[in-house]
């Protein structure tokens, strides 16, 4: 082997270390707060604050008692009806909007797609107390509604998201469809929505995580035990002069374990999802 | 089936220079096969469009049988379309691509059925009826895809460079097939292609558009033997005509040391003429303008002599102008030698040398 070919190869060797140091240590800041939530979880109260990731003995009782102190299934249930229906409108109404944006010509077309896109600009704190009077003035606060209506019908991002997606169809499969005789909803539901799975499942995945994590608008709106979700039910846990930290962190497992299911199940859609609709940061 | 009209039809693109059609007139009979052909941008497929309902039509009519459609919906038209790349609809099969659009018009099941394995068997393709196009090969798409547009059993088929995704062999075995194919269903057809091959072989009538603008609308082989002018000439016809831009002196021009005498009528009226020769009419011969071989193409059943002619004594515009001459491959020169090109009389084309490029006669 050549002195040459071995500089090469030392260099890609170094290079491919350094490369997986760095990944290794940006996973590592990721996964340790989680990491840490578990041990903790399994834990006594006078263990928690002690710097070891594997307790000694590990307390699942912990867990039982999560069901004891709050009523875990029922808002289990709730998060699943809530984070369900506004993903499902969210995927309808984005795609529908992102369709007509990237496929529909009309007059002020993209004037009103900026318009919209600008409105992501605007922060939730802004518009938090407009739309709780709103959800007041139509008698929804602490109904199931004000979790479910003002998530339902879209929003700038999924529409963004939708039509980045739309517009890397091939114009042909359109045209075919409507020399076929499609009406634009036809056009849309029968021929270009069935291929923009992957964009789909990137806006379901997303939305749902927005849903089940979404703490302060059902902190505002939910007060009844019966229609809350979990991010609520964490919060019973907490007193106010004193918490359970075990329980508290076997309550956050268990709520975050159904997201960790749902993305290992549409990890691939969802990153090719990314890829295809431009979100890759390439 | 039916009659096609373009009437002074144009169009215009927001912020274009030129009219990307300019008032084309043209009537295409019913059961012809009108093949439009001519270079990139040329117009070809924005005329196809705007016949199918795609494009906006800025100016002028369009019509189909009696009906002016000009503002009609596309699937007001009646018209199906072949795409370039088929445009399948991948989550379909064979058979559902082949009967969407029966579908969407709400024709009964047993229909449907009936009219997609009539077309399934013109086409060889019952055995794919039930794969998705991922499945199938070009040649098979390209066949659904024409599948497709016989179902619907259309009054005009429209089909935009339907063998560019083909390759070379399958090519001309599917242009043979179409061709046969529009004959056996005599539909009105309009062929969109850039390949000259293709329209000379396929079509009743070939439409050759330059930057918008009909040049000729002719059958193949008047389009080839008698062009209207410079561009026809050089566009219709493979290997191309060769020209050549030669000042008139005492009513002749002189080809290296060659001289071509030209008709009184067109000599007093120019100082110049551009001279057109094709191939199959330059013969190796002791006379005539001397060339060196360059490159030799054999092709088995003939050969073409590609070369650059050579300064003559008496005149030097010439001297390595690239000449293409079609010759017997038994006599066919050997590269780097010197022969001589004599162009046969009665062959000669005359054009103006004039950015019209009209035919001289």
């Amino acid at each position: 082997m050549s002195s040459l070919t071995a500089r090469v190869i030392k260099l890609s060797v170094l290079r491919a270390l350094a490369l997986y140091t760095a990944l290794i240590a940006m996973a590592w800041c990721a996964l340790f707060p989680i990491l840490w939530a578990l041990s903790g979880s399994l834990k006594n109260q006078a263990e928690i604050t002690e710097p070891v990731l594997i307790p000694p003995h590990p307390q699942w009782a912990n867990y039982a008692e999560v069901f004891q102190l709050m009523p875990f299934w029922r808002m289990f249930l709730n998060t699943v009806l809530y984070a369900g229906c506004v993903t499902a409108g969210q995927v309808f109404f984005c795609s529908l909007a992102g369709y007509a944006f990237a496929r529909l010509r009309f007059r002020g077309r993209d004037v009103l797609f900026l318009a919209y896109l600008a409105t992501l600009m605007v922060p939730l704190t802004v518009t938090v107390i407009p739309q709780f009077i709103l959800m007041r003035t139509f008698g929804w606060t602490d109904t199931p509604w004000s979790m479910i209506v003002p998530g339902l019908f879209g929003s700038a991002f999924g529409t963004y998201l939708m039509r980045q997606f739309f517009r890397t169809l091939p114009k042909e499969l359109e045209e075919a469809a409507i020399l076929d005789g499609c009406s634009p909803w036809q056009v849309y539901w029968r021929v270009l929505l069935p291929h923009t799975r992957p964009a789909v499942m990137v806006l379901a995945v997303l939305t749902w995580m927005t849903v089940w994590n979404d703490f302060l608008w059902p902190l505002l709106m939910i007060q009844r035990n019966s229609i809350s979700p979990l991010t609520l039910g964490l919060v019973h846990l907490q007193g106010q002069y004193a918490s359970k930290w075990p329980v508290l962190m076997a309550a956050s497992m268990l709520i975050l374990l159904p997201l960790v299911i749902i993305y290992a199940v549409a990890q691939r859609a969802f990153i090719r999802g990314i890829a295809l609709s431009g979100f890759g940061g390439r | 089936m039916a009659t096609v009209g373009f009437e002074q039809a144009s169009r215009r693109y927001h912020g274009a220079d030129r009219p990307a059609l300019d008032r084309l007139d043209l009537t295409i009979g019913d059961g012809e096969f009108l093949v439009l052909v001519g270079p990139s941008g040329c117009g070809k497929s924005t005329s196809l469009r705007m016949l199918a309902g795609l494009e906006t039509v800025d100016d002028g009519v369009i019509r189909i049988g009696a009906r002016d459609v000009t503002g009609a919906d596309p699937k007001d038209r009646d018209v199906a379309m072949v795409f370039q790349n088929f445009a399948l609809y991948p989550h379909m099969t064979v058979a559902q691509n082949m009967g969407f659009a029966l579908k969407v018009a709400r024709v009964r099941k047993a229909d449907i059925r009936d009219r997609v394995l009539d077309a399934a068997r013109l086409l060889h393709l019952e055995a794919c009826l039930d794969r998705r196009p991922k499945d199938l090969s070009g040649g098979e798409r390209q066949r659904v895809a024409m599948g497709r547009a016989i179902v619907r059993r259309p009054q005009v088929f429209l089909m935009d460079e339907p063998l560019s995704n083909l390759d070379a062999k399958l090519r001309v075995q599917t242009r043979t097939q179409i061709a046969s194919l529009q004959r056996q269903l005599g539909t009105t057809t309009v062929y969109v292609t850039h390949d000259q091959v293709e329209a000379m072989t396929m079509g009743d009538r070939v439409a050759v558009l330059r930057d918008g603008v009909l040049q000729q609308c002719a059958a193949p082989r008047e389009l080839y033997r008698d062009p209207i002018n410079v561009f026809v000439a050089g566009f219709m016809g493979s290997p191309a005509m060769n020209l050549f831009t030669l000042p008139i002196l005492n009513q002749s021009v002189s080809l290296g040391d060659w001289m071509i005498p030209i008709p009184r009528e067109i000599a007093d009226t120019a100082p110049d003429v551009v001279v057109g020769i094709r191939p199959e009419h330059l013969e190796v011969d002791g006379l005539g303008a001397e060339i060196e071989v360059e490159v030799v193409e054999d092709l088995g059943s003939d050969a073409f002599i590609y070369g650059r002619l050579v300064a003559g004594a008496a005149n030097t515009t010439t001297a390595d102008k690239p000449i293409v001459a079609r010759v017997d491959w038994r006599s066919a020169p050997n590269r780097g030698t010197r022969v001589h090109l004599r162009p046969s009389p009665g062959h000669i084309y005359f054009f103006a040398n004039h950015p019209t490029g009209i035919r001289l006669r």
